[in-house]
């Protein structure tokens, strides 16, 4: 059954995939810029879960890491003449730079006190970029952030973001299957048991932590590639709480969770914002609904009742 | 730097201070007592500010308009506390940190856009009572009336804060519920009654928070967000649920963000974040003894 499964899974990646490639050449230009904000803050979200769901750490600011690898993109487009590739390189090193740093002293904490200073030291890093104007403009942002000119059309914005999010994925799957994704795990279940048995935990928790601000950065870049342009607005923490409701939606315990959860907010903000400015207030009833009824998540649940069938047969 | 001026952005700060505290006291109960991370305190606190300028205006923003804000805006929040606590928080307190947080981040997103709804966009302010106006002066240090009544409002309500909490009953039940809610169900009270209480006392607080700060400031969206992290770190560095703490780190806070204004006025914003990192970093578990 598990190499069913496999193929079961293997099947519906694939013909995801094939559709995905497809999509551009039958929508509107309009859809295709917004599945690659989907594409983005898919990966954004993912990246989150590492720590969140398999690290079992209330990472309440991941949007920090996410503006960081944004900025630095539009810093080095806009403040040097560096070349574009470089600006791509850079911005996850220096988002994973600052993971490091908060992580640094994060990992020391539990529980809630781990979340409020993740909060308090983001927040830090928001106002910094918030009120440095020689770098970052301050709260106007950054704006027509120059691109090389094979990145200027719908379409291949479209294309790269797919590549970068399948590749991203992967990677990240294979981290959390990995000796020391698995390792991660013990961690979350029972910190004391693996410190006893000579796991190093906050060095594991520290490393999840970089590894999801680097990959955070990467979304950064992506966005940069979507938007072209760069606000404070980013690093703020109710952005970051956005991403937390994209992972619980999807569902924090299946891989694919958080990316769902990105793609059904992203879609879900623009068909209602057709309707109605109260974009908010249907988001807010909606996380009510799904905490009361659906705590596990769309594709927790899924998971669940596949499961149950399961046994059942 | 003259010294007057020195001491008058410390009373400034002081007083800043106060806010912080009324704020986050009720946040640190409710974190001590029903051990849940309200980010919905905030919205309370920016619900008893537009309150209070809708009862003011409804006097014609005079004197009497005021009082009366003072008096039903926390009331009315309290009311509404009791309500989300009834008929929301109750389902969720045995679940992790956080589902809860984001429950009460739906209560953030809804009630931002409700009080849109109701009030609008517009920026609002709100008059200070002809008596509370001009300032005052101490050993040449001038400070704004308004800001030395806040100055005794604080004081006020952290002694009927402890008076509360150290010789009524109920004050003691919940520091007991706080301490350990089986025990206090096995003695046989009503520990969900307890939890009632306490976040409508919460809510209380941060109305008054609200209404109190609604004549100082433009009264508009976005209130809510930027208390929140402030009372979040008043809270965490005091130590959770500890109302002590809650007043002291308050105190930090409000003077270290007034001195920031004073010296390094640009960067003046990341002041309270840099304090508050600090602290964590060097007293992990908050400055007094958490209640957890």
């Amino acid at each position: 059954m598990s190499t069913n499964k496999a193929y079961l899974v293997l099947g519906l990646a694939i013909s995801g995939i094939l559709i995905l490639l497809a999509v551009p050449t039958i929508i509107s230009q309009y859809y295709v810029y917004l599945l690659a904000t989907v594409f983005t803050t898919a990966l954004l979200a993912t990246s989150l879960n590492l720590v969140l769901g398999y690290g079992g750490l209330l990472h309440l600011h991941h949007g920090v890491f996410f503006g960081v690898g944004a900025y630095t993109v539009a810093i080095v487009m806009t403040k040097t003449s560096w070349p574009f590739a470089v600006a791509v390189v850079l911005a996850p090193l220096v988002a994973a730079l600052i993971a490091f740093v908060i992580g640094w002293f994060c990992v020391r904490l539990r529980g809630l006190y781990f979340g409020m200073l993740t909060l308090a030291l983001g927040q830090l890093v928001w106002a910094i970029v918030y009120r440095w104007n020689a770098l970052t403009n301050g709260d106007n942002g950054i704006h027509a952030i120059p691109v090389p000119e094979f990145l200027t059309s719908v379409n291949s914005v479209y294309y790269t973001t797919l590549m970068v999010l399948i590749v991203s994925l992967v990677i990240l799957y294979l981290i959390t299957k990995s000796p020391f994704g698995l390792t991660l795990l013990a961690t979350r279940d029972n910190p004391v048991r693996s410190e006893s048995v000579g796991i190093n935990v906050k060095r594991h928790r520290l490393t999840a932590f970089v590894i999801a601000g680097f990959f955070a950065g990467i979304a950064g870049v992506l966005f940069v590639l979507v938007e072209r342009s760069v606000a404070p607005s980013l690093l703020f923490w109710n952005k970051s709480a956005e991403i937390l409701i994209m992972c619980l939606m999807g569902g924090l315990t299946v891989f694919m969770g958080p990316a769902l959860g990105a793609g059904i907010l992203v879609l879900l903000s623009m068909i209602v914002g057709l309707y109605t400015e109260y974009w908010l207030l249907v988001l807010g009833l909606l996380l009510l609904i799904l905490v009361l009824f659906l705590p596990q998540g769309i594709l927790g649940y899924l998971m669940e009742s596949y499961g149950k069938a399961y046994e059942r047969k | 730097m003259h010294f007057a001026t020195l001491a008058s952005q410390f009373f400034i700060g002081l007083s800043r201070g106060m806010i912080f505290f009324i704020v986050s006291a009720g946040l640190t109960l409710i974190f001590g007592v029903l051990r849940i991370t309200n980010f919905a305190h905030g919205s309370l606190y920016m619900l008893g500010a537009f309150m209070a300028f809708s009862v003011s205006t409804f006097f014609g923003q005079g004197p009497n308009g005021f009082w009366l804000a003072l008096l039903v805006a926390p009331i009315a929040v309290m009311l509404i506390s009791l309500v989300i606590e009834r008929g929301l928080l109750r389902f969720i307190y045995n679940r992790d940190h956080l589902t809860q947080m984001l429950l009460t981040y739906s209560l953030v997103l809804i009630t931002g856009d409700l009080v849109k709804i109701v009030w609008g966009t517009e920026f609002k302010s709100m008059n200070i009572p002809e008596i509370l106006r001009g300032s005052l002066n101490l050993w040449g240090a001038s400070l704004p009336l308004y800001n030395a009544f806040l100055l005794i409002i604080g004081p006020i309500v952290a002694l009927g804060l402890w008076l509360f909490l150290s010789k009524t009953h109920l004050g003691k039940v919940c520091r007991a519920t706080a301490t350990d809610r089986e025990m206090v169900d096995i003695l046989g009270i009503d520990s969900t009654r307890v939890f009632a209480i306490v976040f409508a006392l919460g809510g209380w607080l941060a109305g008054l928070g609200g209404a109190l700060i609604a004549p100082t400031t433009t009264i508009s969206m976005g209130m809510d967000a930027n208390i929140i992290i402030y009372a979040f770190l008043i809270v965490v560095i005091g130590g959770l649920g500890n109302v002590w703490g809650a007043l002291i780190s308050s105190i930090i806070m409000g003077v270290g963000e007034a001195f920031g204004i004073l010296f390094i006025p640009g960067i003046a914003i990341i002041i309270p974040y840099i304090i508050a990192g600090v602290l964590l970093i060097v007293r992990p578990s908050g400055l007094l003894k958490s209640v957890w």
